[in-house]
């Protein structure tokens, strides 16, 4: 905290007016700053909102109970989000809370029912072979689609080699030949480095073919295959409310049509064989900078025996053929998320995705690839569905009780404190609208939500705040009645006012931190505001209500003690002289 | 104000004072009896888990129903398998409860509740809670309240010492048992709302009972460089000279909660903002008694057993008996003092004036006092 610093200044200062042009700068930035960023209200919550809540625990796969950690569950928030959003819902929320929770928060109007589907089912992911793709949609006919001619023989692929100069050239060449072609996904599949990789690479970029439409799989009847051409042929995959049903559902045994984006945003569409390597066979992958082949960021994945075996045959087979059959799919949900080429049969255990990846792209589907392998499941907590009325009316009683609240108080510290609430009740305001106004902006910062708890949160923090005044203003009136004129009064209160202010603010803030920290849902909405305002408390009163209390000690109504100021030396009973005779007086006697 | 502020001015004197610290056996006495009232209340009655800690659904239907109490309750147990509690809010609007249902069935139950009252399912709230939740709630508090309670008795240890830290915890933990005692006893549902509550006591009887020690860290500063006062007397003195405070801290946090409690009782009937601001009723005004009864007594029963307070008392009491007669006459003449404060006033300066300088109090009487006991 920056605040005791500034105390000390203002202790040893003559200047007051300085720490009030400060916090009123800062005022006017952060009110300046909220109409600039457009959200003049804090984000509400569900509970005051409307909509869905939902919470949902992670449960390891026994004996992998160490499987809940962060990057497991950023994963899953980040699959889960791609599914929520990808429903069409919109600004749904997903986040990991706790060390275990996943809350996923969907505003009121949209299918609370479907979303909850979403998030409850266990993401499915798989590698199926491409038997056919194309661009979708109004693009597909603007598309030079190229002939497959220039695809495979435009890598300079060393045969058998491993040395990393070789791959260097591969793999820039596979980039080189994307851009040229310009397509987008021209993901490279190669074997990764690992000394037991028997084939090195070979870096194929696929056309974006107009491939045979006659192509059909192997495994499929011709009946079926039919069916699923018609479907092909009609699949629009720019089309949002197609691309939600498009693939979806599909038992992984059969062929399927489906949708994906490549990297330039274009939606491509696809027929797809079996799956040949399910998500599970993925025992890890991860997004790595290659600096040895310069192919920029790369996605690495290491496969179980099982994972290992069928990825070696189902590449075998595929390099085969000609693109864009030598391609597999990597669906997840049902969405094509990548489609490498493959050349070569890699039986490693081990395999890299190179492409012109940003270490964005690389990460996220590095995180993809690894959702399949997470052995957690998730269980629905606990679901909240708020409705639009019933959450206004909480966002309404709320604000009435903060407001019989804040009045209250103010009744009180005028009867108590006089011309003093000069100063308080302005300061309570300053606390009111730091709060106010921080409130708004953590909203886009950092995804802060006012929920019930934290509008309680807020209200019980009018005591606390107002209690920092108390401390102050208990302390000056001690010194005047220890016979001091108010000024030096003011100067001496004020360390040791400061000391307990800080004290205790401290404890409160260290509940409100461990709260936060430790525990979840509503407690942290209410732990979150008890702790900004305790901050904010001892900011206001170091930056606004000492040099408030300095300058106004010069004032004749105040330093003459007049009746009404609060701080009238006869009303508080300040007989100096008196006290200290009572004291001595027994005792001078017997002196004497 | 003036008779408020003229309290605060005797309190501030020591004309007026209770005596907390000599009478802290009778203190003592009643907070165990209650914490016992509070231990036996858990033990035999127990707490009144709401619907969040059993696992179940909370549907609370738009305002103004016309469906009568019990046709809903027939309703939610026909659409559920399961006992229904249904509630009539301020608003006409139903809190419909049914424990021990699972949250994968809730959605067809809410469809059916929904056809059954004749709304529609949109406007049905919904709060569906597995059967962990509220345990998962309740674990993580507790495990707040451990990490919380190491951390300030560290941090109370460092910045006073060990022996307040000590009595601050305890208050800490008879504030926490009293507060889920009364909820034993009289039967409050206790909801994660209520445990958030409780929770924040932790900051606020701390908050408290920290001001307290801190007037009494700083009069005790000196304190075995005299020999008048004893460090009990000097506790109850820093206890009765922030008593002022002590009120009006507590009036001002109970305001604003009063405030909530009105609200979040009298127009929504039920829900987070009742049950935290009970809770936090309930537990302010038993911090506000702790760390006024029970805290700074505590310290300064620990702080007599050290050897160097013990001494301190024996020369204080030495000197005590010795200048009985005197001390008798003027605790008689302070008394009428503060009935009668006028004729003092043309008196005082004379005798006082040359001591009067803006030395540190407790030096200024310690000193001579110092003096004669050599």
């Amino acid at each position: 905290m920056a605040a005791p610093k500034k105390g000390r200044s203002a202790s040893a200062q003559s200047k007051p007016g300085r720490s009030l042009a400060l916090i009123l700068i800062a005022i006017v930035a952060l009110t300046g700053g909220m109409f600039a960023s457009g959200h003049t209200t804090p984000r509400l919550g569900i509970d005051l909102a409307g909509g869905t809540s939902i919470t949902l625990r992670a449960v390891p796969e026994k004996g992998q109970e160490s499987a809940i950690n962060k990057t497991n569950m950023d994963t899953a928030v980040d699959i889960m989000n791609r599914r929520v959003n990808g429903l069409g819902v919109s600004e749904a929320e997903v986040q990991t809370q706790g060390d275990k929770n996943i809350i996923v928060n969907i505003p009121k109007g949209t299918n609370s029912k479907e979303a909850r589907q979403q998030v409850g089912t266990t993401a499915k992911l798989y590698f199926r072979p491409v038997i056919a793709t194309e661009l979708s949609g109004a693009a597909a006919t603007a598309t030079p689609s190229p002939s497959a001619s220039g695809s495979a023989s435009s890598s300079p692929s060393s045969s058998s080699s491993e040395k990393a100069t070789d791959k260097a050239t591969s793999s820039s060449s596979a980039s080189a030949t994307a851009t040229s072609q310009g397509r987008a996904v021209t993901d490279a599949l190669k074997a990764d480095s690992t000394p037991s990789a028997t084939a090195s690479a070979k870096a194929s970029s696929s056309a974006s073919a107009s491939a045979s439409p006659s192509a059909s799989s192997s495994s499929a009847t011709s009946a079926e295959a039919a069916k699923l051409e018609a479907q092909y042929t009609a699949l629009d995959c720019t089309k949002k409310s197609v691309r939600a049903t498009a693939g979806k559902g599909v038992k992984p045994t059969d062929s399927t049509v489906a949708c994906g984006q490549n990297s330039a945003g274009q939606w491509q569409k696809y027929i797809l064989g079996p799956a040949a390597v399910d998500g599970t066979d993925v025992k890890k992958a991860q997004a790595v900078f290659n600096t040895t082949t310069a192919a920029g960021w790369t996605v690495t994945m290491d496969f179980t025996s099982k994972g290992t075996k069928k990825f070696g045959t189902i590449t075998g087979q595929l390099a085969q053929n000609q693109s864009p059959q030598n391609q597999f799919a990597i669906v997840l949900d049902g969405d094509v998320v990548s489609d490498p080429s493959v050349s070569e049969a890699l039986t490693g255990g081990s395999a890299e995705i190179s492409g012109s990846f940003t270490q964005e792209e690389a990460q996220s589907l590095a995180n993809m690839l690894s959702y399949g392998a997470l052995p957690l499941t998730f269980k629905e907590d606990s679901v909240t569905t708020v409705t639009a009325a019933l959450g206004g009316e909480q966002l309404h009683a709320g604000l009435i009780a903060g407001a019989i609240g804040l009045a209250l108080v103010v009744i009180y510290l005028l009867i108590f404190y006089r011309g003093l609430s000069v100063i308080a009740i302005p300061s309570l305001l300053v606390s009111a609208i730091l709060t106010y106004v921080i409130m708004a902006l953590l909203g886009p910062a950092i995804g802060f939500a006012l929920n019930l708890p934290a509008v309680c949160g807020a209200i019980v923090a009018i005591g606390i705040t107002a209690d920092s005044f108390i401390v102050f203003f208990e302390r000056i009136r001690d010194e005047i009645r220890e016979g001091r004129s108010l000024r030096p009064a003011v100067e001496r209160a004020w360390p040791r006012a400061r000391r307990t202010i800080l004290v205790s603010d401290f404890v409160s803030f260290l509940a409100a931190a461990v709260l936060f920290i430790v525990t979840v849902g509503k407690v942290q909405g209410f732990a979150f505001t008890l702790g900004l305002t305790t901050v904010l408390d001892v900011v206001v009163v170091f930056l606004f209500t000492k040099p408030l209390m300095t300058i106004l000690a010069r004032r004749k109504f105040f330093a003459q003690g007049h009746k009404w100021s609060g701080l009238d030396p006869k009303a508080l009973g300040a007989k100096p002289p008196l006290r200290r005779t009572r004291r001595s007086a027994p005792v001078d006697p017997k002196e004497a | 104000m003036s008779k408020l502020g003229s309290l605060g001015a005797r309190l501030h004197r020591g004309e007026v004072g209770y005596d907390f610290v000599g009478k802290r056996k009778i203190w003592y006495g009643v907070s165990i009896l209650i914490t016992i009232t509070a231990i036996l209340g858990l033990a035999v009655r127990g707490l009144n888990m709401g619907i969040e800690f059993q696992g179940g659904a909370v549907f609370t239907t738009p305002k103004h129903m016309s469906t009568s109490v019990a046709s809903a309750e027939s309703f939610a147990e026909e659409a559920s398998g399961h006992d229904a509690i249904v509630q009539k809010l301020g608003d006409g609007s139903l809190r419909i409860q049914i424990a021990g249902i699972d949250t994968d069935k809730s959605d067809a139950i809410k469809d059916k509740l929904a056809k059954d009252l004749n709304v529609n399912s949109e406007n049905l709230a919904a709060d569906l809670v597995g059967p962990s939740w509220g345990d998962q709630i309740a674990n993580k508090a507790w495990q707040g309240l451990g990490i919380f309670m190491v951390l300030v008795v560290i941090y109370l240890a460092i910045a006073f010492e060990w022996r307040m830290a000590v009595a601050a915890l305890v208050a800490l933990i008879h504030d926490i048992t009293i507060t889920t005692g009364i909820y034993a006893l009289v039967g409050f549902e206790v909801t994660p709302g209520t445990v958030i509550g409780l929770l924040t006591i932790l900051g606020y009887s701390l908050y408290d009972t920290v001001v307290v020690f801190d007037s009494l860290k700083e009069q005790t500063k000196d304190i075995t460089k005299q020999t008048r006062w004893t460090y009990s007397d000097v506790a109850n003195r820093s206890i009765n000279s922030t008593l002022m405070r002590s009120i009006n801290t507590t009036v001002v946090a109970l305001l604003p909660v009063g405030g909530l409690l009105f609200i979040g009782g009298g127009l929504l009937g039920a829900g987070m903002l009742n049950d935290i601001s009970l809770s936090l009723f309930v537990g302010l005004a038993a911090g506000a008694y702790s760390s006024i009864f029970i805290a700074t007594p505590l310290v300064a029963d620990l702080k007599e057993r050290e050897p160097q307070m013990k001494a301190l008392k024996k020369r204080v009491l030495a000197k005590r008996a010795q200048a009985a007669s005197e001390e008798e006459q003027a605790e008689a003449r302070g008394a009428d003092l503060v009935h009668d404060e006028e004729p003092e006033d043309d008196a005082a300066p004379a005798v006082v004036g040359p001591r009067n300088q803006p030395a540190s109090r407790n030096r200024g009487r310690g000193r001579p006092s110092g003096k004669r006991a050599r």
